[in-house]
């Protein structure tokens, strides 16, 4: 056995000599600087701080060495190795920025290519506009009431005060459905959900009826043996003529613009008594210089429906008492008004089919 | 109604300077919308001027014809004052006579341009011209002769012919047939055009008292005809023309110049809106009753045709039978014709619905019947038969035969009481008491108040007053519409959308995300379109609802599945070179479920519960469908690849997307419907509930409609989907412990179900399965026929601790495990 070699002159190791340390260092350091890339970066990682590199085999020697020398030694080449890190980290983040840089650029696409790898489906626009105008009714507190198509003769006719001998019950309008003693027809127009209405709930009434409605109308441009009525009716007490305005009026707003309004014009339905023909202000003219309108042909105003006060007479067969209540009605085409809205002037491309029509509306009108 | 307005102003003053716009926008704002204001001259430009003949020399010609060159002074029109050299084929006027020259620079109607041109060997330097190229009437038979003091040549003739006439065209709502009369739009403009004044009632006139000396009439139903008055006069000259304000103004009215005396009655319906029949007097044998016909009864109307009455026809009869089918159309045993000097004059009453019923049943339109079938005021009778008497004396040379027969009287006016403030109360406008019984005075009814209370008589030409509300829009249209105030009104709290509706706009927004456009098509469906369908003789889809009248023969029932239709639209849209197709649409469908008939209740009370429930039993059952149809490419090529074609699976995943978005998964199995393919069609259950079907269609469908190989469709019940729609949804947990993956690959039989497998393996797994996809189906020789193999990628997790292979293991054993005795599943190497 040997004691510790005391006269072990820790200088004389050559690989922890001073000078052999600062050159393995600047070594590895100059070979960081020189490396061009990661791949490059990361040979010299393993030459240089990798077990076999000359800093790692030094450093196994501080063990040999007396403790009185080790601590030096331990200094000199944790100062190289640390040193030789720092370049590392510091290249590594310059050769990763330049890499990232040149992999962003490399990788730049045509960003104008076509991208539709997918259909683009589309809602049908009167679908849209009965949404949009029920939307408009809810907002108001109102509901939405709905009824059948082929509907009863009796709450078609009979009960809105279209006595058997009134025009509109002629074959020329309305189709009946065989045999004719069965009084089933195909709904003439919206009315009868508000008689359904009348008949299952009790006032006070705030609903609004979009449907499909049918007249023996031959399909022409501006005709169409089935179309789309919006049927309002409120009853409630004190109800007036002027409820019926202010409805109307805010309806008008919301659909064609701010500050767009109505007018009535005393006309006739059996239902309603007062009756009236609305007119919507033209919201394109809005009555200015009209006579160049292409939208409402110079009148300023736009035919958009009709309107009444309950006919006491409904209300009485829907067991409503008009003693009580009052109420009032109104109907108005919504393919039409969708045609005016959106200056569409023959409305057979609504029932023709053509996906070019309704996918030009997406799901937004 | 189309009126002339000097007509209407021949009975009413407005104050000086009153435009036509502005008397038209009143009566517009009243009530009696203005649809055109129309000036029959419109049409024509340029010179129309008086000229004087001086001189006609006859020039045979080569083609048998006699031609006349004419010379006429035209004044200064020409701008020389010379005469005006022309050449004329007609021949019904003389040197000296005046008449009616277009000049050159002149445009007649149909853009009739006339200019300086060589004719017959004469440079003819305008026109003479007859009624008929003036747009006046059909009578070409010869020019024009004016009435020799009409005016000076060279003076603009157009105020001479009428041809400066406004005619203002008004829209007549049925209720307001009074104004289907020059009488009742003056009375109307005397109400409404602030400042007009000085009615004059054209049916105000002092009528010869009736006596017994006239034709005998018997009325037998006096319901039917109330009224009958009866005049005749002798000596009348069937050649008298008629003068040319009656042929202008009923030409102007829309209605066409026949000859005196029919011309005549018709002037006088449009003056007093009271329609008029008149017989060839010689003509009628005996007595004239008024009855209803006897069920089969034959006449020949004026028209030429022969009709058979029903029990329900008025008719005018004498010793012959039926002479006339009372109010509608007269008969053509006694029609005025080219020899008649004897005329007898109807004016009659008729009951309006007896009016319409008839009409509608002989399917007639006519003037008379439209006003008679309205209501006209029943006491004018005896005035618009003198009116007519006066005119046939004085135009027609005729004389008027002593005695007047008046049968009947006209039925009293019902009184309408209503509490003074309902005016008010209705419109929200503040209306006085004094305004309400002004204006309905100013109507023409007789007005008394007793307290709070309002008793008023309607004129007689008002029959449609008949309810307080109908004296309150008389009240509030004077007052004016336009002076409504506007008033939202406050409604409760509502509920917004139903859930239904909410759904049923999900469902769109679901498909339109996916890619599907939505379409509208009518419900309309023929036997050929179901056939096309291949639908099998006893399918329930061919049990349809007809229509007594449908537009198309072709299409004559309410469809019972939205499919034809939407194949066809699909099938349009490839043929306008779509590529790629996918169309969806949401409708009702009509299935009959009943024989009842759908009773016609009363209008006098609520109906009973059970009557509403008969009533509504009687309809057909109405579910929404869904249906979809896609063809071509599901997905285009493009510069990342090659597309897709659309293939079975598109159609059943639209559908079960739209289930996913209700919350709910389908059940799919196989199944044979029309029109799918047979091996390619899966039906859409929800338990028990059939939802619809989807899948590819049949080669044969395809073909018929024009529809690429491999189109496929689909057709669901919504109603039954939204029924079964999950509402309230409890929040999910998951468990934060790692997941466990492993892949099992399966060899079936090929008749296997993919979702037999994946059932078994699902139940086998337990509950450590988290997930399970089929990620594979791979056939292949080494398999052997009629072999596949289904690979399932499983996942497995635990809620409460990190699984151990062992568990997974076990947990996929247990699932091949049941696979296996389920199916006859096989587990791959």
């Amino acid at each position: 056995m040997s004691g510790p070699n005391s006269e072990y002159d820790p200088v004389e190791v050559t690989p922890l000599q001073a000078e052999h340390v600062a050159a393995a260092r600047d070594e590895a350091i100059a070979a960081i600087a020189a490396a061009a890339d990661l791949e490059a970066l990361k040979q010299v990682r393993i030459a240089h701080t990798g077990d076999r590199s000359p800093l790692a085999l030094a450093n196994r020697e501080i063990g040999a060495l007396p403790p009185q020398a080790r601590k030096e030694a331990g200094q000199r080449i944790g100062q190289a190795r640390g040193a030789v890190n720092q370049a590392l980290a510091a290249r590594q983040e310059v050769l990763e920025a330049e890499h990232e840089e040149r992999m962003l650029v490399e990788e730049t696409v045509d960003v104008t290519l076509p991208t539709d790898r997918r259909r683009r489906g589309g809602r049908h626009p009167i679908t849209l506009q009965s949404e949009l105008i029920a939307d408009i009714f809810v907002a108001m507190g109102w509901e939405i009431a709905e009824g059948p198509v082929v509907e009863a003769e009796w709450l078609n006719f009979d009960a809105l005060n279209l006595g058997p001998d009134h025009p509109a019950r002629t074959m020329q309008d309305t189709f009946w459905t065989e045999p004719a003693e069965r009084h089933v027809v195909l709904r003439t127009q919206t009315s009868p959900v508000q008689a359904r209405t009348m008949l299952t709930r009790t006032p006070p009434i705030y609903v609004a009826c979009p449907g499909r409605v049918f007249r023996t109308d031959e399909y022409d441009a501006t005709h169409s043996p089935m179309f789309h009525q919006v049927e309002g009716l409120v009853v409630d007490e004190g109800i007036t003529m002027a409820h019926l305005k202010g409805s109307l009026d805010h309806l008008a707003s919301q659909l064609f613009g701010a500050g767009i309004d109505t007018r009535f014009r005393p006309s006739y339905f059996p239902f309603t008594e007062p009756s009236a023909e609305v007119d919507v202000r033209c919201f394109v003219c809005r009555g200015v210089d009209a006579d160049s309108c292409r939208t409402c042909r110079g009148e300023g105003w736009i035919e958009w429906g009709g309107c009444g006060v309950v006919n006491p007479r409904v209300l009485v067969a829907c067991g409503v008492d008009p003693e009580r209540y009052s109420g009032f009605a109104f109907g108005m085409g919504i393919d039409r008004s969708f045609m005016f809205r959106h200056n569409l002037e023959d409305l057979r491309p609504l029932f023709e089919g053509d996906v070019r029509f309704s996918a030009a509306f997406g799901t937004e009108i | 109604m189309l009126a002339p307005k000097s007509w209407i102003l021949e009975h009413v003053d407005v104050p000086e300077g009153t435009s036509t716009d502005e008397l038209t926008a009143r009566l517009t704002l009243t009530g009696l919308k203005l649809e055109a204001i129309e000036s029959a001259g419109a049409d024509i430009s340029g010179p129309l001027v008086v000229g004087r003949v001086l001189t006609k020399e006859p020039e045979p010609q080569k083609n048998g014809k006699t031609i006349n060159w004419c010379t006429v002074d035209v004044g200064d029109a020409n701008g020389t004052g010379e005469p005006q050299g022309i050449v004329c084929g007609a021949h019904n006027f003389e040197p000296g006579d005046l008449v009616v020259v277009v000049l050159p620079g002149g445009v007649l109607p149909g853009g009739f341009e006339i200019s300086a041109r060589k004719t017959y060997g004469h440079v003819s330097a305008g026109m003479i011209c007859s009624a008929r190229e003036l747009g006046l009437g059909e009578d070409h038979d010869g020019i024009i002769v004016l009435p020799a003091d009409a005016g000076e040549p060279g003076q603009d003739v157009r105020g001479i012919l009428g041809l400066d006439e406004e005619v203002i065209e008004l829209e007549v709502n049925p209720d307001r047939a009074y104004a289907l009369s020059i009488r009742g739009i003056a009375r109307e403009v005397a109400v409404s055009v602030p400042g007009a004044t000085g009615f004059r009632d054209p049916a105000l006139r002092d009528t010869p008292p009736a006596d017994d000396q006239g034709h005998p009439v018997r009325l037998e139903d006096t319901t039917g005809c109330p009224v009958f008055v009866a005049r005749t006069v002798s000596g009348f000259d069937p050649t008298a023309p008629t003068p040319d304000f009656i042929a202008q103004r009923i030409t102007a009215a829309g209605m066409r110049p026949i000859s005196l005396a029919v011309d005549v009655t018709n002037y006088v319906m449009l003056e007093t809106g009271r329609p008029i029949h008149g017989y060839d007097a010689d003509k009628v044998q005996g007595a004239i009753v008024v009855r209803r016909a006897s069920e089969g009864e034959q006449l020949t109307t004026l028209d030429g045709t022969r009709r058979t009455l029903t029990a329900e026809d008025l008719v005018v009869c004498d010793d012959s039978g039926p002479i006339g089918l009372g109010g509608v159309m007269g008969g053509e045993s006694t029609e005025i014709s080219a020899t008649t000097t004897r005329v007898l004059v109807e004016s009659a009453h008729w009951d309006a619905v007896s009016m319409f019923r008839t009409g509608r049943r002989h399917k007639i339109t006519s003037e008379a019947g439209k006003r008679n079938e309205r209501g006209v005021d029943p006491t004018i009778c005896e005035a618009a038969a003198d009116r007519v008497v006066e005119l046939l004396t004085t135009y027609g040379g005729a004389s008027a035969e002593p005695g007047v027969t008046v049968v009947g009287e006209a039925p009293a006016m019902p009184t309408v009481t209503m509490a003074l403030d309902l005016p008010a109360r209705v419109s929200g406008l503040p209306i006085e008491p004094a305004t309400t019984v002004a204006y309905l005075e100013a109507v023409g009814c007789t007005v008394s108040v007793d307290g709070e209370t309002l008793t008023a008589t309607p004129p007689p030409w008002r029959p449609d007053v008949t309810d307080p509300y109908d004296l309150v829009e008389e009240v509030v249209r004077l007052v004016g519409y336009d002076t409504i105030p506007s008033v939202l009104p406050a409604a409760p709290g509502g509920r917004g959308l139903t859930r239904a509706q909410q759904l049923r706009r999900r469902i769109g927004r679901t498909l339109a995300g996916a890619g599907w456009v939505e379409v509208v098509d009518f419900p309309f469906v023929g036997e050929a379109d179901l056939d096309a369908l291949g639908l099998e003789a006893d399918d329930p889809r061919r049990t349809v609802l007809r229509l007594s009248n449908p537009l198309s023969s072709e299409a004559p029932a309410m469809t019972t599945t939205l499919l034809p239709a939407l194949l066809r639209t699909a099938g349009r849209n490839v043929g306008l070179g779509a590529s790629s197709v996918a169309v969806f649409e949401t409708a009702t469908v009509t299935l009959p479920r009943s024989s009842e008939a759908a009773p016609i209740l009363p209008v006098d009370r609520r109906p009973t519960d059970a009557e509403l429930d008969a009533l509504v039993k009687a309809l057909p059952d109405q579910p929404l469908h869904l249906g979809l149809v896609a063809a071509g490419e599901a997905d285009p090529a493009g510069w990342w690849g090659p597309g897709r074609p659309v293939e079975w699976s598109d159609a059943v995943d639209a559908v079960r997307a739209v289930a996913d978005a209700l919350g709910l998964e389908l059940d799919v199995r196989p199944a044979t419907l029309a029109p799918w393919h047979p091996g390619r069609c899966a039906e859409l259950r929800l338990g028990d509930a059939l939802v619809g079907h989807a899948g590819e269609l049949h080669p044969r469908v395809c073909t018929t409609f024009g529809l690429p190989a491999r189109s496929v469709a689909a057709e669901v019940d919504l109603d039954v989907l939204i029924q079964h729609a999950v509402h309230l949804r409890p929040a999910p947990t998951f468990s934060t412990f790692p997941a466990a993956k492993e892949d099992v690959a399966l060899v079936v039989e090929e008749s296997v179900e993919a979702a037999a497998v994946e059932a078994a393996l699902r139940e086998g797994a337990g509950e450590l399965l988290e997930s399970i996809r089929l990620f594979d189906v791979y056939r292949s020789e080494q398999l052997g026929e009629g072999r596949k193999s289904l690979a399932f990628a499983l996942r497995f997790r635990a809620p409460d601790r990190t699984l151990t292979d062992e568990d997974t293991t076990a947990a996929r054993e247990a699932a091949v495990a049941l696979a296996a005795e389920r199916t006859g599943a096989v587990q791959r190497a």
